[in-house]
């Protein structure tokens, strides 16, 4: 069997087909950061109410991205949200951090932020955030907000 | 109407000979190398030439819509999702279908009008094996290949336009794809699709030559019948699997 140059353009491109398949993996994917991140630890909190918080949205501390959200299921018992999320062992966190659930923007998506505590033991695999923030519900805010004026509306007439 | 259920059981069976068969197309391997040359690599600059273009179509559509609510930063988010996801393995698969696909059907419909086919099994040579399997498999292997091209080639596009012509920065188009795109959930999803395609459309171009008329008509009507129904089978097809694939997950 001989090298042909018909070999020499189906070399070149099986060669480009997994070039691009590359670039789409590491250029477009950024598939490189997800296996540079070495282990995670898991951590747990629970929420009265993650608005529209979903499962893989970032956990971020000061803004930069230090996890992601694992799971996300009710509590039947207590019938608040638990939110298991897998923070980078790079990051040690007080054992006494808070986790809120905060919107990137006016409509941008939700993520876990993590405000660190002063605790001097740090959070282990499977530890509980016992201090959260639940999400804020726009609606509930406007209604309070009415009601408040409706009451500060009473109080003048008086 | 029985005609044509009769036809789908006569290509699934057709189907199975072509995989029971598929052992000389990787023993002889030259022979699928010689298949890739002419759907693959001739594929290759209507492939890399159209998928600039819409690269390019949708930076500058994309462009329009995001900046009137101030996100025109997004831009790569767009490109690279939409390619990605769905125009890179539906428009590879329906430029494969019409530039590569048709090519196989009025090849094998000519082989068996000229009696060629025959000739070879007149001497002991299984022609399924040595014409059909050779270039289903070429089309299999090609199809990921194109469509990720395609992809690659779009989201360039996209930048050239965005980031060279319109001015959206550089590094937020960059990053807020990468930080957008998952790499099994959009790009594997997308090579899957790309397979699937690529099963689907050498399917029907090696079935429509092998089941064409043995007539100038019937050879003419074959390629036409490739183009349509694979074209129909890609878009049936992305439906079925875009719903399994991202329901809403994630």
């Amino acid at each position: 069997m001989q090298r042909s140059s018909l070999d020499l353009w189906v070399g070149f491109f099986v060669v480009a087909g997994m070039a691009a398949l590359v670039f789409l993996a590491f250029k477009v994917a950024n598939l490189g950061a997800a296996f540079s991140s070495g282990g995670t630890y898991q951590v747990l909190a629970r929420f009265d109410n993650i608005g529209g918080l979903k499962v893989r949205a970032p956990v971020k501390s000061a803004g930069v991205v230090v996890g992601r959200v694992e799971a996300i299921k009710l509590d039947t018992t207590t019938f608040e949200a638990q939110v298991t999320m897998n923070i980078d062992t790079r990051y040690g966190f007080p054992k006494d951090t808070f986790a809120s659930v905060l919107t990137s923007g006016l409509l941008g998506e939700q993520y876990v932020g993590l405000d660190a505590g002063g605790d001097n033991v740090k959070l282990k695999d499977g530890d509980r955030l016992i201090k959260t923030q639940s999400a804020v519900v726009l609606e509930k805010l406007i209604s309070q907000f009415l009601f408040s004026r409706a009451a500060d509306g009473t109080d003048s007439k008086k | 109407m029985v005609n044509a259920i009769w036809r789908i059981g006569y290509a699934a069976r057709f189907f199975a000979v072509t995989l029971a068969y598929s052992g000389t197309s990787f023993r002889r391997f030259g022979l699928t190398i010689r298949e890739m040359y002419f759907t693959g690599v001739q594929s290759l600059v209507i492939i890399l030439v159209s998928g600039l273009f819409v690269g390019m179509v949708l930076g500058l559509q994309g462009y329009d819509t995001l900046q009137r609510y101030g996100s025109s930063e997004a831009l790569g988010v767009l490109v690279s999702l939409s390619l990605v996801r769905e125009l890179g393995p539906v428009v590879a698969g329906l430029l494969f279908a019409s530039r590569a696909g048709s090519a196989i059907t009025a090849e094998i419909g000519l082989m068996k009008a000229t009696e060629q086919l025959s000739a070879m099994e007149m001497m002991a040579v299984n022609p399924i094996a040595r014409v059909v399997a050779p270039r289903f498999w070429a089309g299999v292997i090609s199809m990921p290949l194109l469509a990720a091209l395609f992809s690659g080639m779009g989201i360039f596009g996209g930048y050239l336009v965005g980031v060279e012509l319109i001015g959206v920065d550089e590094g937020a188009f960059w990053s807020q794809m990468q930080a957008a795109v998952d790499w099994r959930h959009d790009v594997l999803n997308g090579v899957i699709k790309s397979f699937v395609f690529g099963v689907a459309v050498t399917l029907i171009a090696v079935f429509e030559g092998y089941d064409a008329m043995p007539t100038a008509e019937g050879v003419s009507g074959a390629t036409t019948r490739t183009v349509v129904t694979s074209s129909l089978a890609i878009l049936g097809l992305d439906f079925v699997l875009t719903a399994f694939m991202f329901r809403g997950v994630g």
